[in-house]
Order: C-alpha cells, then sequence, then structure tokens
C-alpha cells in the first residue's frame, strides 16, 4: 500500500515538474497580489505592518483556491481516476497521497516565499516566523477542505465558480486564526494559542477531509 | 506465472439500470464462472458501458446486485478491486508521462509490483518495442491504447479482466496480440467479460453473450 502511496506523489511530482507554468502561475498570482497592497494603500509604515498578516493570508487562501481545480480534474478526464477508484489502497489513503503532492507543489512555496513578501510590509523580522508557520499549519487544511470541493464539483459545469462559492465560506475559521495568529504575536501576546488551534485544524482535516472527499469522488465519478 | 487458483464467479442478480429517465436495461442476470468469456453486444447508447460500470463497481445499479465469491461487491470494495483488471474506454495515459512510466503508475494502483524489465516485455508484446521512453503526448491514439493493454500481460494473476471496447483503434497485428493474451487468460481459468462491435476470435469452450437492446 506505501508502494501505491509513493508512486502517487512521486506520479503528482514529475507531471508538476513536467508542466511547471502551472506551479508557477500559483506562485505568481500570490506575488503579484500580495506586491498590489503596498502600491494600493499607500506607503505608511504602520498601517503597511498592520495589515500584513492579514493581506498575506487572503492571497495564499485565493492562490490555493485557484490551484484547486486542478486537483482532480485532469486524472477525471483521462480515466486515472476510474483507475484509483478500482486501486488495491483504499481510495481515503489514495485522496490523502494526492492532496500532498498538491500541497508540496501549490502551498509549499507560499510558505517559503511569504517572508520574502512579508519584508515588503516592513512586517518585524522577528515575527517573519510566526506568519510562516501558521502559513504552513494552514494551507494544508485548505488543501484538505479544498479536495472535498473539488471532488464535488468534478467535471460539471461552471465548476469553477462553484468550487468558490463551496469552498470559501469553509476556509473563513482558518483564515482568521492563521491571520490571527501573526497579529497577536506583533501585539505581543504571543500567537501559541492560534498556532496550536492550526494544529488541531490539521490533525482534524487530515484525519477526515480524505474520507470524505473519497465519497465525493465515487459520487461524482458515477 | 502463479496460476489463479480457486477462481470464484461473478454472479449479476436482477440488474436494472436507468440513466435519467432512460432504462437501459432491466432484470438482466448473469453468472460468469472462471475460464468463462462473457461478450456484450449491443448498439451504440445500449447501455454496454453502464453494464461493464456496474460489473466493477463504479456505478451503482438502479436494482439489484453484482457479486464476487457470493459476496456483494460493493460491501467488498478493495477486496473485490484487488483481484479486477479493468480497462475503460478511457486510456488513463498521461500526455506528460512515458510509456513505461504510465504502464508503471498504472500497475501499482492496481496494486501489482513489476519489474523495470517486464514493462519492457509486456510493451514489445504489445508491439509498442522502442517507444517505452517517448512521452504519451507523441504517440497515436491507437499506440495509446495499446500502452493502456499492455497492462494485461502484466496482470495474469488476475482472476478477473473487464475491458471495455479493448480493440477500439487497434490495427489487425494487435487485435490478433490482445485476442491471444484473451484466450491464454482464459485457458488459465480465468474471467474475462468484454464489449465489443465485431465478432472477436477468441477460442474458447464456453463463451457467453449478452445482447443489449437499444431502447
Amino acid at each position: 500500500m506505501l508502494v501505491a502511496l509513493r508512486c502517487v506523489i512521486h506520479r503528482d511530482l514529475l507531471l508538476a515538474a513536467r508542466r511547471s507554468s502551472d506551479v508557477l502561475t500559483v506562485l505568481l498570482f500570490f506575488v503579484i497580489v500580495v506586491s498590489l497592497f503596498p502600491l494600493g494603500v499607500g506607503s505608511d509604515p504602520a498601517l503597511l505592518r498592520t495589515i500584513a498578516p492579514g493581506v498575506i493570508w487572503v492571497a495564499a487562501l485565493l492562490a490555493s483556491m485557484l490551484a484547486l481545480q486542478r486537483m482532480f480534474a485532469s486524472d477525471h478526464a483521462d480515466g486515472t481516476l476510474e483507475q484509483m477508484l478500482l486501486g488495491a489502497t483504499p481510495l481515503g489513503m489514495t485522496v490523502a497521497a494526492k492532496v500532498l503532492a498538491h500541497w508540496l507543489v501549490s502551498g509549499l512555496p507560499l510558505v517559503l516565499i511569504s517572508p520574502v513578501l512579508a519584508l515588503q510590509f516592513d512586517f518585524p523580522r522577528e515575527l517573519l516566523g510566526v506568519l510562516a508557520l501558521s502559513l504552513a499549519l494552514g494551507t494544508p487544511v485548505l488543501s484538505l477542505i479544498g479536495a472535498i470541493g473539488a471532488a464535488l464539483t468534478l467535471g460539471l459545469r461552471g465548476g469553477g465558480a462553484l468550487l468558490s462559492l463551496l469552498v470559501l465560506p469553509l476556509y473563513v475559521p482558518v483564515l482568521i486564526i492563521g491571520a490571527g495568529s501573526a497579529e497577536a504575536a506583533a501585539a505581543g501576546i504571543g500567537g501559541q494559542a492560534q498556532l496550536l488551534l492550526l494544529g488541531a485544524f490539521l490533525v482534524f482535516a487530515g484525519a477526515f477531509a480524505p474520507w470524505a472527499t473519497a465519497v465525493a469522488l465515487r459520487i461524482s465519478v458515477e | 506465472m502463479e496460476k489463479p487458483s480457486g477462481i470464484p464467479s461473478l454472479e449479476a442478480v436482477d440488474l436494472h439500470c436507468a440513466r435519467g429517465e432512460r432504462r437501459l436495461f432491466s432484470a438482466l442476470s448473469f453468472t460468469l464462472r472462471g475460464g468463462e468469456l462473457l461478450r456484450i453486444a449491443g448498439a451504440n447508447g445500449a447501455g454496454k458501458t453502464s453494464l461493464l460500470r456496474i460489473a466493477c463497481g463504479l456505478l451503482e445499479p438502479t436494482l439489484g446486485e453484482v457479486r464476487w465469491a457470493g459476496e456483494n461487491i460493493r460491501r467488498l470494495q478493495e477486496e473485490f478491486w484487488r483481484q479486477l483488471v479493468y480497462i475503460g474506454h478511457a486510456n488513463a495515459i498521461k500526455d506528460d508521462l512515458t510509456a513505461a512510466e504510465n504502464l508503471h503508475v498504472a500497475c501499482t494502483l492496481a496494486g501489482v509490483r513489476v519489474q523495470p524489465a517486464r514493462i519492457d516485455e509486456a510493451l514489445r508484446r504489445l508491439g509498442l518495442a522502442g517507444c517505452q521512453n517517448l512521452p504519451a503526448r507523441v504517440l497515436s491514439q491507437g499506440q495509446r491504447r495499446r500502452v493502456a493493454l499492455a497492462r494485461l500481460p502484466l496482470s495474469e494473476a488476475m482472476p478477473l479482466w473487464i475491458l471495455d471496447e479493448p480493440f477500439a483503434a487497434l490495427d489487425a497485428a494487435a487485435v490478433e496480440c490482445v485476442q491471444n493474451l484473451i484466450a491464454e487468460h482464459l485457458s488459465r481459468g480465468a474471467g474475462v467479460i468484454l464489449t465489443t462491435h465485431f465478432e472477436a476470435r477468441i477460442t474458447t469452450a464456453a463463451t457467453l453473450r449478452i445482447d443489449l437492446e437499444a431502447s
């Protein structure tokens, strides 16, 4: 079973590497959206410092939204998804492997580049770690929740718009707590509480979302 | 090659299938024992693919059930799928992977461990020698079908093959090759279900046939 999971992850990473424009689109979208804010709201350093976590979190959320539709679409179109459904590995495990690969390709780059972007906002250097950590815990939750939506809207016309309507409300708690962690740390009360909550979200979503996604995929493929 | 031993039979009991408002078939029953070939015939849109998808558990029948070794396949799930090869309309081939990589992924997903040498051998058997390391993007429709069907020689231990239009897009030589593969598999005592528009020349003792009427 582990062999099959490793194979799925390896395959998805290989596909992403051979089609790197998809990966770069998400990353560039994130960079550009974040960079537009200082241009738009002016250069008052106090204001920028205040809005930095929120802006970066909202941009990360939209970027991960952008990548969601691709999670199952091409496998659905070429029939690989059917083979996964009929695979020897429980579908929930296969889905978990796919979500992990998807996050490595579309979430991890955002986490890694976020400290650089935060510098544009004159965000205190000692708090960059908290911000990056909150994204590192939060973006996998976004991918896991988004996978359920992507599976439900698979093969629907106008699925993209429906997917945002379905998934964005579910992202709200992650956004509030994620952005809140860096804000709390900036206010000097430490962000541990929020980070622990994000960790709890991640454990919870990691345990349940793949199985919910598996059920949704079976419904979509019928 | 290990022989699949004590092959269970696949039983369809009183299947009804409706897609949307249209009733495709009703009260359909059959039993496929090891060593038997089931050929499903019928016009376009008669429900051949739906029947295959029901038989492998991708689609839930409106009524009725499919049993493998006496157990409903929707309860068996992976236990049944581990013994099944399903090759559908879609080839499940990724354009950006090479033929050999595609075949390796397909086998691993199905739970079959294969060595690279055996993958090359299977591709050669299907007439794809020299294409192993070409990306599937540059292969023709027929060659892509051959890559999908190259799973068959690697799945000799699977007691049930379900093939949807296996001969579509294939040339005469490849059709011959796939027919031989199926005949060998039947002689090993395994069951095969397939849909095809033309009379496949597979010499075997037992051929069942279901004709679906276009409604």
